[in-house]
């Protein structure tokens, strides 16, 4: 088992999962966002209160699912690195970074446009708000640390600390809404506050495919990233050989 | 095989103690957390009495008066209620039963009465939020649950 994991995280191999995977992420990806969209903005039903301004939260919900799991995603390849000193882990940690930051500024600016004709606002100091907003900063922070170092070794040993100092934030972004009084909603998924057959199978498909379009980002960057750093290595200089061929 | 250990002895100390770092801070903020004050929690003396803040719950049944511009109703957690006057654009949602947030401070007024005196405290609001609730549901659903209770 251990020799297998060896022989998957060594830079070559990584790199020809990464290229294999790709296209088995992307089919299923393009597939579930065009049927999820449609079941989302045709098939679901308005809502009783909102109408069709509701719409908002099969992107909403999923980027900021998403933006919680890329940051345990990325912590957790951070902590990987620095315990077995596994280069890929510190890969997949360092590129995830950028996606997961992406997937916050979604849901944080499809919660503003949400929030000003629904609320009255567009930006409240709540508790959930602003620890979402937090995690935004812990993105931009590990990015800018990650890059202020030239050897990559030591910007991942820095980085993956401040990135493991950060999953404290999860748990406050979940449960923000249920320890303290918060203008945001509570929990809808997984409460039956989604009340809506139609509803729920458009929210799971849209997050299906919010979960795909990380993993093919993270394999088409990953791959980059292994390029870059082993460009001084045989195997990439014969990969290149093959391309031009 | 010892330095591995170590290593992860570290990323272990450091993950402990971060987490016991934030249950300290979020005990001792908690307070400061709260982004607004139920109508039980400003008669029980808890709101802050000097300054302004907010105040959330439902807009009772039947309390919204309008006059002009100004607007009356009282915010209720079922438990106690205030009253609340606010002049502005109410948000969409805004409707007897919505869930409100709004912030302001407290005005109390003390009017001598025949036995000692009488005090009545309105919020004076600044601003009114409407706090939606976590149901989602289409309007037929709607209208089946709302008959439902009505029955009970």
């Amino acid at each position: 088992m251990w020799k297998w994991i060896q022989r998957q995280a060594s830079p070559k191999v990584f790199y020809h999962t990464c290229n294999r995977l790709v296209p088995w992420f992307f089919w299923p990806f393009i597939t579930l966002l065009i049927v999820g969209l449609y079941w989302s903005l045709v098939i679901s039903p308005a809502d009783y209160q909102q109408g069709d301004g509701y719409r908002i939260i099969f992107i909403h919900v999923p980027s900021a699912i998403l933006s919680m799991m890329v940051y345990a995603v990325m912590a957790i390849a951070g902590g990987i690195g620095l315990i077995w000193q596994i280069k890929m882990a510190e890969v997949v940690a360092k590129v995830s970074a950028p996606i997961g930051a992406g997937f916050t500024v979604i849901a944080l600016a499809t919660g503003a446009i949400w929030g000003k004709p629904m609320w009255g606002a567009w930006w409240v100091w709540d508790a959930r708000l602003t620890s979402e907003l937090v995690l935004l900063f812990l993105y931009l922070a590990y990015m800018s640390l990650n890059s202020a170092f030239d050897n990559p070794r030591t910007a991942a040993k820095s980085s993956s600390i401040l990135a493991i100092v950060g999953l404290i934030n999860l748990p406050i972004i979940h449960y923000s809404v249920k320890w303290w009084n918060t203008l945001h909603q509570g929990y809808s998924v997984g409460t039956g506050g989604i009340k809506d057959p139609d509803m729920q199978i458009a929210l799971a498909l849209m997050f299906v495919a919010s979960i795909l379009l990380y993993a093919l980002l993270v394999t088409i960057k990953a791959r980059t990233e292994v390029i870059i750093r082993e460009q001084n290595s045989r195997w990439v200089e014969e990969e290149v050989r093959s391309l031009m061929s | 095989m010892t330095k591995r250990h170590n290593r992860m002895m570290l990323v272990g100390l450091l993950v402990s103690g971060v987490f016991l770092a934030g249950y300290l801070g979020i005990k001792a903020f908690s307070e400061n957390l709260l982004y607004f004050y139920t109508p039980s929690d400003i008669m029980t003396g808890k709101a802050p009495n000097d300054k302004s803040f907010r105040v959330g719950g439902l807009v009772e049944d039947g309390s919204v008066e309008r006059d002009g511009m100004i607007v009356k109703f009282s915010v209720t957690d079922n438990l106690e209620s205030i009253e609340v006057s606010y002049e502005g654009i109410l948000p969409d949602l805004f409707r007897e039963g919505q869930g409100v947030v709004a912030s302001g401070s407290i005005d109390k007024e003390c009017i001598k009465a025949w036995a000692g005196m009488k005090c009545s405290r309105t919020f004076n609001a600044t601003q009114v939020l409407a706090k939606h609730d976590e149901n989602y549901m289409p309007p037929e659903v709607a209208a089946a649950l709302e008959s439902l209770e009505s029955k009970e």
